[in-house]
């Protein structure tokens, strides 16, 4: 029973606040990402610095990219070849890193969680490891260049200890057989991998323990009395359970490896991005990162903006049909089924509807 | 019985050992591991007291006494020109707190505004939060500069700030814990009363949701503090004094200027000190937020 007080509360609306609470966060939107989404588009279909930015030149920025020209010392085949050399770096850097990051942060949440091991200490170790995430990752790409590096006359932070331990050889006249972590092509590459594994597994291993902690207890209950090895346990529980968790940080570390810059880009002695470690948004972004506008390649960075953007778009639509699950859409299936013979059913009945 | 006994002894101290055993092997692992997470931090940390022939000779465990040294090659007149640590903290800190601060309230404005309220388009611009939360910074940063430098506002703190206030994820992240334990009857209540609706947001929901502001405020506060992206594509033609401190940082390695080991890795510690500080006191928060999957960079 409604009392008059409380029909009146009803019938004044208070709509127009929740329009006027969400406003400023759709108008900040609009104005500084979606709009500049839209000028991404528009700014990839005009020129570069030498037809002007303001000339409309069509998919031109977009066919350079993918295809080049045929003209050996054109400015398309170059920007074509850096193209495919960053996108090139870009997964072979992410695919370094994120397999090593999945089993190292898979089995440590895996031995997190185990309710029957007596490790002294879990909170300090989750607490230690996921540290290296938070610091800032530019500090850290310099940090690491001056770990890694070595000049004629200093061996560096890490030659030197691997001289130590034996696994790099000592030269006559006190020097260091050193391993070039910067100039080489797969130490450096080695090295970005291994940051960026460092960065990120206590990450994802808090995720993924959360993801184990959410599974029905009974279950492993279920499983330790049936006289299940821990294998067992997590190949026919953990694993199958942990599916949609897992697909979650494939799509994001997939997004944010596309998106792989800071430490790419400023892992290099002067200033100048390394030819086998430059990621796509590292080209993009020095295609745009230049005093005066007017002198970029603003045109191809925004072309090339819209092919990750659609790489991205793509990889994630495949990686959720992979990892979709295949139980809930064969139950799906077979409700539809019923569903479709009841129908038929009722028609064969006089076409009473149910 | 007596012969019962042993076997079920045995397998239970069969059982016991194994459990020691894998116990033992892991908390090396784990020792081992978190060495590795400590090594550059405790080698940046030692070579920061060392000075520039003893580091170029080798890597050392132990600290040294050079640290003062050190700390006067960074604010020497050499250094000045790249690195000012003092106004590194300052415009780091400004455009930081203003970010986070507009991140965590205008968030919570909104979440507010979508779940109290019943209005036509509220389920679809949930929605759109939902969808725009995927799309990447870097796909829309040409099109971003393009236009900041249309409307000159290159060169300014704002591009900086201001976007803040839209941040889908914190949103999605609001809502969820709003559905959870924001009782809408508190609303009705604060009705009856007299309560205005802006004042029942301010006074009634933001306190009630402070354990959510909490956690999303650490880390708006570090992601920006981390930021290096959006700072130095704005920040172009800037005086040193108003950049950025990890600005600062990417300029230290591509100057000739710095030639001095213990004063680099100096530099380096000043930037990442405030910030291990930070975390050692907030982790328990950190790791809890993580753990209820809000953020991922």
């Amino acid at each position: 029973m409604a009392t008059a007080a409380q029909r009146r509360i009803k019938s004044i609306s208070y709509a127009k606040y929740g329009y006027i609470f969400i406003l400023p966060f759709f108008i900040v939107y609009l104005f500084f990402q979606f709009w500049p989404l839209i000028n991404t588009f528009i700014v990839s279909f005009h020129g570069n610095s030498d037809t002007g930015l303001d000339t409309f030149v069509g998919v031109k920025n977009y066919t350079d990219l993918l295809f080049g020209s045929k003209n050996q010392f054109a400015l398309a085949t170059q920007v074509h070849e850096s193209f495919l050399r960053t996108l090139g770096n870009t997964v072979i850097l992410w695919v370094g890193n994120f397999i090593p990051q999945l089993i190292l942060s898979l089995s440590l949440a895996v031995w997190f969680t185990e309710a029957n091991l007596k490790i002294p200490g879990k909170e300090f170790f989750k607490i230690v490891m996921y540290l290296p995430n938070i610091i800032t990752a530019a500090s850290v790409a310099v940090l690491f260049v001056q770990l890694c590096g070595q000049s004629e006359t200093n061996p560096g932070a890490i030659n030197s200890l691997l001289n130590k331990i034996g696994i790099v050889k000592s030269l006559p006249g006190d020097k260091v057989d050193c391993i070039p972590f910067i100039e080489g092509i797969w130490p450096s590459r080695v090295i970005i991998m291994f940051i960026q594994t460092w960065m990120w597994f206590g990450n994802t291993m808090i995720m993924l323990m959360s993801g184990i902690q959410g599974i029905n207890p009974s279950l492993f209950e279920a499983a330790a009395i049936d006289g299940a090895s821990s294998g067992q346990v997590f190949r026919k529980i953990t694993l199958p359970l942990l599916t949609p968790i897992m697909a979650y940080t494939l799509v994001t570390s997939m997004i944010g490896g596309l998106q792989m810059f800071d430490i790419p880009y400023l892992y290099n002695k002067d200033g100048k991005v390394g030819e086998h470690v430059e990621t796509i948004a590292a080209l993009i972004y020095s295609y745009f990162h230049v005093a005066d506008l007017n002198q970029s390649k603003l045109g191809y960075s925004g072309a090339a903006s819209i092919l990750l953007f659609m790489i991205t778009l793509i990889l994630g639509c495949i990686a959720f049909y992979m990892t979709r699950d295949k139980d809930e859409i064969a139950k799906k299936k077979q409700r539809k089924k019923i569903a479709k013979q009841l129908k038929a059913e009722s028609k064969q009945f006089g076409g009473f509807s149910i | 019985m007596s012969k019962m006994d042993t076997v079920y002894g045995k397998t239970k101290d069969n059982y016991r050992t194994k459990i020691v055993l894998k116990s033992t092997v892991l908390f090396i692992w784990f020792v081992i591991l978190t060495i590795i997470c400590l090594f550059p931090i405790y080698i940046l940390l030692v070579n920061a007291t060392r000075d520039h022939t003893s580091i170029a000779n080798g890597i050392s465990f132990i600290p040294s006494t050079h640290i003062f040294d050190n700390y006067k090659v960074v604010t020497s007149a050499d250094y000045r020109l790249n690195y000012r640590a003092l106004y590194g903290y300052r415009n780091s800190l400004i455009i930081t707190c203003s970010a986070c601060f507009l991140t965590v309230f205008f968030s919570a404005l909104t979440a507010y505004g979508i779940h109290v309220y019943d209005f036509k388009l509220k389920e679809i611009s949930y929605a759109v939060v939902l969808l725009v939360m995927m799309v990447p910074m870097q796909v829309t940063s040409a099109g971003f500069l393009s236009f900041m430098s249309k409307i000159h506002l290159t060169n300014t703190y704002w591009p900086l700030i201001i976007p803040a206030i839209a941040a889908p994820g914190v949103v999605y992240f609001m809502r969820s814990y709003m559905k959870s334990s924001f009782p809408l009857d508190i609303v009705e209540a604060a009705r009856i009363d007299g309560c205005g609706e802006f004042r029942t947001f301010v006074s009634i929901a933001i306190p009630m949701m402070k354990p959510a502001i909490a956690v999303q405020a650490i880390f708006a506060f570090i992601a920006n503090w981390n930021n290096f992206y959006t700072p130095n594509m704005i920040l172009i033609n800037v005086k040193v004094s108003k950049k950025t401190l990890p600005m600062m940082i990417s300029a230290i390695q591509s100057s000739d200027r710095f030639n001095d080991y213990g004063a680099i890795y100096l530099a380096i510690a000043m930037a990442i000190i405030p910030i291990i500080i930070a975390y050692v006191f907030l982790s328990r928060f950190i790791i809890a937020g993580v753990a209820l999957g809000g953020v991922k960079e």
